[in-house]
């Protein structure tokens, strides 16, 4: 069985499982978020029971338009405080509060071989940490607290291998630009991503998590990484709780085995208006930008902003752009505080926000105008997705965002 | 037997273009509708009545998680949506919250922007009134179908905690 299958076989006590085949699955957390939430509340209530159906596993994080951006939303982040501190779940108020997706894994409340549910598309993000991690809707999520198991098929698994050594300025994010670019936003339609290889094995957990967020972008229901050192590194401070370690197994079957080289691989830039239209940077001219945005729950923890700040130490925003440093939670603004990275971003002229999803879905917090383009760290440049439906989004890593920041167009790190 | 006109849109169509997110700080159905494809179809909202069929090539639904979306869509009167194929959270979402979803690659093949079809759920016939051809569209597994004929996911966990 594949590391997705030997999960969830745990979790419904079978033996075997194969692809396309129904099951109804234990969850270890339940997630959803200010926007999700208020829905999935609305429907557990017409399903008639009091109580969660475990308090310690149902999880809701207010970080989509909060800190309130206005009345109505505020009206949600109330509903979503009042059920949460109703049934006693886990809830990070503001001030405690980062982007769910960096938090719970920060917090400990998701570990190895977990299945994690999430009324949240990233919710795939968990599979860095060797999880069976998935998005859904608000209606799944309300099921899933009443009753602690949802429904699945299970999904066929496709194997990549990442050979080869990672040139200077690419990471994890120019691996999954490169590869969503290579099999197109529904090659993994159904299917669950398995991650592979030296590349990978080298990479750290940060790298990591950007990975397994962008599964959902091809379309994939999970994203997984194997559980190693650096894994164990990471959850060896966090854990407050039992957790278990799956391996696939040698003869596995994956519907699909995709190799690349990734010495050759230079920074990838998604252009509009999807995240497979991926080009080396060196390939845009001269694309003049209004803003850069350095954060969410695909690029804002500590490697990100080390990444950035590396790029703006003792240079300036061009006069042109706006600079928006988003870190992903608390705990990561207040290691950038101790490492200089903050003082590196406000001296260089860029903006430091709380942690918020804010601008990656055009909530708040950096919305753009007719016309504007915007080179971003997060994980979607659809059509209207950071504000006007006449700007664009380009998705890039932490260096080039930096980096494009400071020239004032799209640019590589390597040259400025 | 559902009847109504087509809206016919190409392939991708994200959750973002459905009901876009500066909307999602409400959740009321008859709200959502208001602003439903809104950045890619600005006359959506004005020209559908109640019945009209939503018609897409490949990957409809993808991006966000949002039940957002196919409640906009159910809200705005659309009685099914038929495609050649379908994200898999919108298509979650949508059996859960009774948007009936077609997949028939024939059918979105074979019907153009304005035309009448004719659907029968039960086994899946659609029929293009303009041209007079006739489609089926794949069967639903029947774990599904039995969510369905439950009435959504939220009839389906109330009766299983009743048996309970």
């Amino acid at each position: 069985m594949t590391l997705i299958e030997k999960i969830l076989a745990a979790h419904c006590d079978k033996k075997t499982l194969n692809p396309g085949q129904f099951i109804n699955v234990r969850v270890d957390m339940v997630l959803s978020n200010d926007i999700t939430a208020p829905i999935a509340i609305r429907e557990f209530n017409k399903i008639g029971v009091k109580r969660v159906f475990d308090p310690s596993k149902v999880v809701m994080v207010p970080d989509h338009f909060t800190p309130n951006k206005d009345i109505a939303a505020a009206e949600q982040a109330k509903m979503v405080r009042e059920f949460a501190r109703e049934q006693k779940i886990n809830y990070f108020e503001i001030g405690k509060m980062g982007i769910e997706h960096v938090i719970l894994p920060e917090s400990g409340l998701v570990l190895p071989g977990d299945v994690v549910i999430g009324a949240d598309s990233h919710t795939c993000t968990y599979g860095a940490l060797g999880a069976f991690a998935t998005g859904m809707g608000s209606t799944d999520i309300a099921a899933a607290m009443a009753t602690g198991e949802v429904w699945m098929k299970v999904p066929p698994t496709l194997k990549f291998i990442y050979h080869g050594k990672l040139g200077k300025w690419v990471g994890g994010k120019d691996l999954i630009l490169y590869t969503i670019g290579d099999i197109g936003v529904d090659g993994a339609l159904y299917s669950a991503m398995e991650f592979h290889g030296k590349a990978i094995d080298e990479m750290d957990m940060d790298g990591r998590f950007t990975m397994a967020n962008m599964a959902i972008e091809a379309g994939g229901k999970a994203g997984i990484f194997k559980v190693d050192r650096k894994t164990l590194d990471y959850i060896m401070l966090r854990q407050k709780r039992d957790y278990n370690i799956y391996e696939p197994d040698a003869d596995a079957s994956y519907i699909k085995v995709i190799e690349y080289d990734v010495s050759t691989i230079e920074p990838q830039v998604s252009c509009p208006h999807l995240p497979s239209n991926t080009k080396p940077v060196s390939q845009l001219d001269n694309v003049k930008i209004d803003q850069s945005v350095i954060g969410s729950c695909t690029n804002g923890r500590l490697d990100d902003l080390r990444l950035a700040a590396s790029v703006l130490k003792g240079k300036d925003v061009n006069s042109h752009v706006r600079c928006i440093v988003i870190p992903g939670s608390q705990q990561i603004y207040l290691d950038a505080l101790k490492e200089g990275l903050i003082e590196t971003f406000i001296r260089a002229g860029a903006v430091v926000s709380t942690p918020t999803c804010g601008p990656c879905l055009g909530g708040h917090m950096g919305i753009l105008a007719a016309g504007e383009k915007c080179i971003s760290t997060t994980n979607r440049n659809f059509v209207g997705r950071m504000g006007s439906t006449k700007s664009e989004v380009y998705l890039a890593n932490p260096a080039v965002a930096a980096a494009s920041a400071v020239a004032g167009y799209i640019v590589s790190p390597e040259e400025i | 037997m559902l009847k109504g006109k087509v809206f016919k849109y190409g392939e991708n169509v994200d959750t973002d273009a459905i009901i876009p997110a500066r909307y999602l700080n409400v959740s009321e159905p008859c709200e959502l509708a208001k602003h439903c494809m809104e950045d890619i179809d600005l006359e959506f909202v004005s020209k559908v009545n109640s019945g009209d069929i939503i018609v897409a090539t490949s990957n409809f639904g993808c991006g966000s998680s949002r039940e957002h979306a196919p409640i906009a869509i159910k809200a705005s009167g659309v009685s099914c949506v038929i495609a050649k194929s379908f994200a898999r959270i919108f298509f979650r979402n949508s059996i859960n919250i009774g948007l009936p979803l077609l997949e028939c690659g024939d059918a979105v093949d074979n019907t153009n922007n304005g035309d009448i079809l004719e659907v029968d759920l039960s086994d899946g016939r659609i029929k293009n009134l303009n041209t007079g051809k006739e489609f089926t569209a794949e069967t639903y597994p029947d774990f599904m179908s039995e969510l369905i004929s439950a009435g959504g996911l939220i009839e389906y966990t109330k009766k299983k905690l009743e048996k309970e």
